[in-house]
């Protein structure tokens, strides 16, 4: 009896659905929003940065530190190196992609390719007058740092995974979301340390 | 520079219809609010040019008239309606929005509490309002009373606050919601709310965690919007974010946009009730 009981709660448990359901506040949240094209009720799920980040104390460097640097590691070993060996790709087709702010809203269409949405940001070439200034400038990244493989992998992983160093940067996680693909962050690498590229001339 | 060219065509185009209706009022123009940054000085510029002759009027006279005319099953008007200072009473009502009603035993925004009234005065389907897109169906009305509503509490304080305990408890809701990350960009509210002198592109972002940016966030909607060229009510903003935010779409008058509202109107207690504003 007693067993059949706990089935039964389990059961309403389990119907009730998501463990998320839980707190008022999730309460609210999961019953306020409707999937709507490719963007879906998943989409407020959150992984541990996300968690650590929607703590107001957090986002400004305080927290558990320890946690912190647990969260940053896991996303640096998720992060791959391209398939190819090449860093560096076509610094034009990179300026397309920092222009562009598309991609994965319910208003796009699903399978359509994003872009990096870099200059809503950052200033990158001069020669654009409307960038954002969330995150720093990049003018004359690579002329600034050199080219050498340190600055080339640290900057390919920060584009991948910007959390890995800072786990509640603002800037979004672009490998490990695939919201850009390889190609794409190669060209993007490309803008920034390309000698040849308008950005370190 | 595209926007530039639509920028200067639309002002050549108020520009002719000011001189027909109001020449007198030309003066007006001086009352633009202070800005930030060199780049978004045009808009500025543009928007204190038109300032007395912003679109949302034609909205405002379509609600006056929407309010006070007898309609749905039951064919009465919404002249009983109480938004918050009783039945009826419109002057001054945005301001101390949203605020906990008894009748629903919830704290609501202006667009919830007008479905109320549609629903329990009129005998409308809520739900049919719910479900309706912006600028359908009757939606179209309530985005219409809205402008004429809310412009009846033009250039008063902002009076919002948490006295009741569910409204303290929205507060608390709302406030958590804006920190809240979420979706393949790790966005929340405060991504881009949170700090001063923030920019993206050329945008300005208010700091809605403080009593001056969160007064010019929630002071100057809802407004009429020159890129789309229609009338965006405070709800309809709040969706257009969380779509840029990647995150699902909130469902009109759900909980979560209340509460949001209710973390934006409080922050702003003191600033001057502006909207229906005019913006880009």
């Amino acid at each position: 009896m007693k067993n059949k009981l706990s089935l039964l709660a389990l059961a309403l448990t389990l119907s009730i659905g998501a463990a998320h359901a839980a707190t008022p506040f999730e309460k609210m949240m999961y019953s306020s929003f409707e999937a709507k094209g490719q963007a879906g009720l998943d989409r407020l799920d959150q992984d541990a940065a996300q968690k650590f980040c929607s703590n107001q104390a957090n986002l400004t460097g305080g927290g558990d530190a320890k946690l912190r640097e647990k969260i940053q590691n896991d996303n640096m070993a998720t992060i791959k190196q391209p398939s190819d060996g090449k860093y560096i790709g076509d610094w034009k087709s990179g300026e397309k992609i920092a222009q562009s702010g598309r991609g994965a809203t319910w208003s796009d269409k699903a399978g359509s390719e994003n872009g990096g949405s870099c200059y809503n940001c950052h200033q990158i070439n001069i020669k654009e007058v409307s960038y954002g200034n969330i995150g720093p400038s990049l003018w004359n990244y690579g002329k600034l740092r050199g080219y050498s493989k340190e600055v080339v992998q640290y900057t390919w992983n920060r584009i991948n995974n910007a959390k890995a160093y800072n786990v509640c940067s603002n800037m979004p996680r672009f490998g490990h979301f695939k919201l850009l693909n390889e190609k794409q962050m190669q060209d993007v690498m490309a803008l920034l340390l390309d000698p040849e590229s308008p950005v370190n001339k | 520079m595209k926007a530039r060219i639509l920028y200067g065509v639309i002002i050549g185009l108020f520009a002719v219809l000011q001189g027909c209706s109001s020449p007198a009022k030309n003066e007006a123009s001086t009352a633009a609010p202070p800005t930030g940054g060199a780049p978004t000085d045009e808009i500025e510029k543009y928007r204190a040019m038109i300032a007395d002759g912003n679109p949302a009027d034609l909205y405002e006279a379509a609600g006056e008239d929407i309010w006070k005319k007898p309609m749905g099953p039951k064919n009465v008007s919404l002249e009983k309606c109480d938004l918050g200072m009783g039945p009826g009473v419109v002057k001054g009502a945005y301001t101390q929005l949203p605020k906990y009603f008894k009748d629903t035993n919830k704290v609501q925004d202006l667009e919830s509490r007008l479905v109320t009234c549609m629903e329990k005065l009129q005998g409308y389907n809520s739900q049919e309002i719910i479900k309706a897109g912006f600028e359908k169906g009757k939606r179209k009305d309530v985005e219409a009373v809205v402008a004429y509503v809310v412009a009846e509490s033009k250039g008063m304080k902002i009076n919002t606050v948490a006295k009741h305990p569910k409204e303290k408890e929205m507060y608390d809701l709302g406030k958590k919601s804006f920190f809240y990350q979420g979706g393949p960009m790790d966005f929340s509210c405060a991504s881009c709310h949170s700090e001063n002198g923030k920019r993206i592109r050329l945008q300005d972002l208010p700091n809605i965690t403080e009593q001056k940016g969160a007064a010019l966030g929630w002071g100057y909607w809802p407004a009429y919007r020159v890129s789309s060229g229609n009338f965006w009510t405070m709800q309809r903003r709040l969706n257009d974010c969380y779509r840029q935010q990647r995150f699902p779409e909130p469902i009109y008058i759900s909980d979560d946009t209340i509460a949001v509202s209710l973390y934006m109107a409080i922050n702003a207690k003191g600033g001057t009730m502006n909207a229906p504003g005019l913006k880009r």
